[in-house]
């Protein structure tokens, strides 16, 4: 069995031969150097970097936000989905292209706008100070910029899927005497479910990892408010490599772990391949 | 009304949840980036912009866009090319691979560079000695762009190609055209959009990425600032308006990609129906 099937199409070993060096060049190689980085610390070594506390609450912290702010999406971004794609409202195509926003912003710039807005000053932080709120500067104000990179992700997973559903599977519990709620218990999310776990385990892969936008809301207090990305910067802004290379080891290693799942799942339920910037 | 059973009052109550949620959530973020920017007047959002750091952080970010931009464009093509109209062995493993820059944070994708390059790191002195300097300069922000932008093409362009299928270039070559005609003028008219597509996004990306270039970069004001390292600066040194004028132009060119991404949507589809009705 030879290596690739016969075709009459030229170009294979220029095009592949390219793919591979330039893929190497740029993405191989580099990750080689952090696993050969972690590989010169024992093991002791590597255990005291990758689980101090203080590196162990920026873990809980990353984590615990990560996964309020993917459930808060989850259930905002099936409503969103659902009316963007069912219903006609005006400026319905606006507010479908004004989804994107957040892939389409700079990180740093959403982080500077929603540390203002949700400073006690702010336009939506004043209201929150007298209810005894704080946001910004908290773990809430983490969430909140975790829920905002995070939002694009489930809507547009949704959105394909509800547009997909058979209008006639809905016609036809109503007719055997299911009601509304009935028929959107059993029968529509059901089918949708695939895809909403989909889109929450996308949109929380992402804000394990982000950065940017949380940085200026988070106030990043060590031990209360400072997320593990960030952790590593100050690592190596302070010249401790090897602390900085344990700490992102494990943040690479559980998001292998997320996105095989997530890639395990999709091809176990068959749900489409979401695409996302 | 589209199609659904449920009931009006439930349809009014899910279309206003969605416009509050949005509207918190997206539009109050918006506006709040221009109203800070002009809080002081025009006469200082001018300024602010016109600035030699600000200015210098303008050039420096676009250089690297238009840098990462061709790599990765032509990356994407051969990728593309090789993956969809050719089987072989590892094909899945090297899909894979390709998507591996989304997977990473953007902090672990610049300490990469660091740890190959940086002062400490297994290359570094090296190139300290041959007085190379890529972490804290130029290079290093290059590549870190280049890392966290580079699938967005190849991302775009395989699945395209792939639901293409190969037979139209079979034709060409049995006709007797070269390979190179056969990409310029069968596949390359057939990928146009998904090609500027893809660009779009890499370029959104190339634009505002921070995590990546602000671990690179060491914050040389007027040598290593891209334009949202210059915001962050800024904005630290409690120069608000200022910060807020250059994350407007942020804004604007954010804005102006979701235009060009809805443009390009609705021109392929355009494109796909009148196929079908041919």
């Amino acid at each position: 069995m030879s290596f690739r099937r016969y075709s009459i199409l030229p170009g294979f070993g220029i095009t592949l031969g390219y793919t591979v060096f330039y893929l190497s060049l740029v993405v191989i190689i580099p990750l080689g150097a952090l696993i050969l980085k972690s590989t010169s610390l024992s093991w002791d070594q590597f255990l005291a970097a990758a689980t101090a506390p203080r590196v162990v609450a920026s873990y809980r912290l990353t984590l615990l936000s990560s996964l309020a702010a993917a459930l808060v999406n989850a259930f905002f971004g099936f409503i969103v989905a659902w009316s963007l794609v069912r219903y006609d409202f005006p400026g319905r195509r606006i507010v479908d292209a004004l989804v994107d926003l957040p892939f389409a912003l700079p990180t740093a710039v959403s982080g500077i706008v929603l540390s203002t807005i949700y400073a006690k000053n702010g336009w939506i932080g004043q209201f929150l100070e007298p209810l005894g709120i704080r946001a910004a500067y908290s773990p809430l104000g983490i969430t909140i910029a975790l829920i905002f990179i995070g939002l694009p992700f489930v809507v547009r997973i949704m959105q394909p899927a509800i547009e997909e559903l058979d209008p006639e599977m809905e016609e036809a519990a109503g007719s055997l005497g299911a009601n509304g709620w009935q028929t959107f218990s059993r029968v529509i999310f059901p089918s949708l479910l695939p895809a909403l776990t989909t889109g929450f385990a996308l949109a929380f892969a992402r804000a394990l990892g982000e950065y940017g936008s949380v940085i200026f809301i988070a106030g990043n207090m060590p031990m209360k408010t400072e997320i593990t990305s960030l952790l590593i910067v100050t690592k190596l802004e302070q010249y401790d490599y090897a602390g900085a290379t344990a700490i992102a080891v494990v943040m690479l290693a559980a998001s292998f772990l997320l996105l095989l799942g997530i890639n395990l799942f999709q091809r176990h339920s068959g749900a489409r391949f979401g695409r996302t910037a | 009304m589209k199609r659904g059973l449920e009931p009006q009052w439930v349809r009014w109550a899910l279309i206003g949840i969605t416009l509050l949620f949005l509207g918190l959530m997206l539009v109050v973020p918006l506006a709040a980036v221009f109203v800070e920017a002009l809080r002081k007047g025009m006469g200082v959002y001018l300024a602010s912009i016109r600035e030699p750091a600000a200015l210098s952080a303008i050039r420096l970010t676009l250089l690297t866009a238009a840098i990462a931009l061709p790599l990765n464009a032509v990356f994407g093509l051969c990728a593309a090319w090789a993956i969809a109209r050719f089987d072989f062995k590892g094909k899945g493993l090297l899909l894979t691979l390709i998507d591996l820059p989304f997977a990473i944070s953007p902090v672990i994708s610049g300490l990469i560079y660091v740890l190959l390059f940086g002062a400490q790191g297994a290359l570094g002195g090296w190139l300290a000695a041959h007085n190379v300097r890529i972490i804290f300069a130029l290079p290093g922000v290059v590549l870190a762009t280049v890392f966290v932008t580079f699938p967005f093409v190849a991302r775009e362009l395989i699945p395209l190609m792939q639901e293409q299928g190969g037979e139209e270039e079979q034709a060409a070559i049995t006709l007797g055209a070269s390979g190179w005609q056969t990409f310029t003028r069968v596949t390359l008219p057939k990928i146009r959009w998904g090609l500027l597509y893809g660009l779009i996004l890499c370029n959104a990306r190339a634009i505002g990425e921070f995590g990546a270039v602000s671990v690179v970069s060491g914050h040389v004001r007027g040598s290593t600032n891209t334009l949202p390292l210059h915001v962050e600066i800024l904005y630290n040194e409690y120069n608000f308006a200022a910060a807020f004028a250059a994350a407007s132009l942020l804004t604007i060119l954010a804005i102006l990609v979701i235009a060009a991404k809805n443009a390009v949507e609705w021109h392929r589809k355009r494109s796909r129906a009148a196929e079908e009705i041919a």
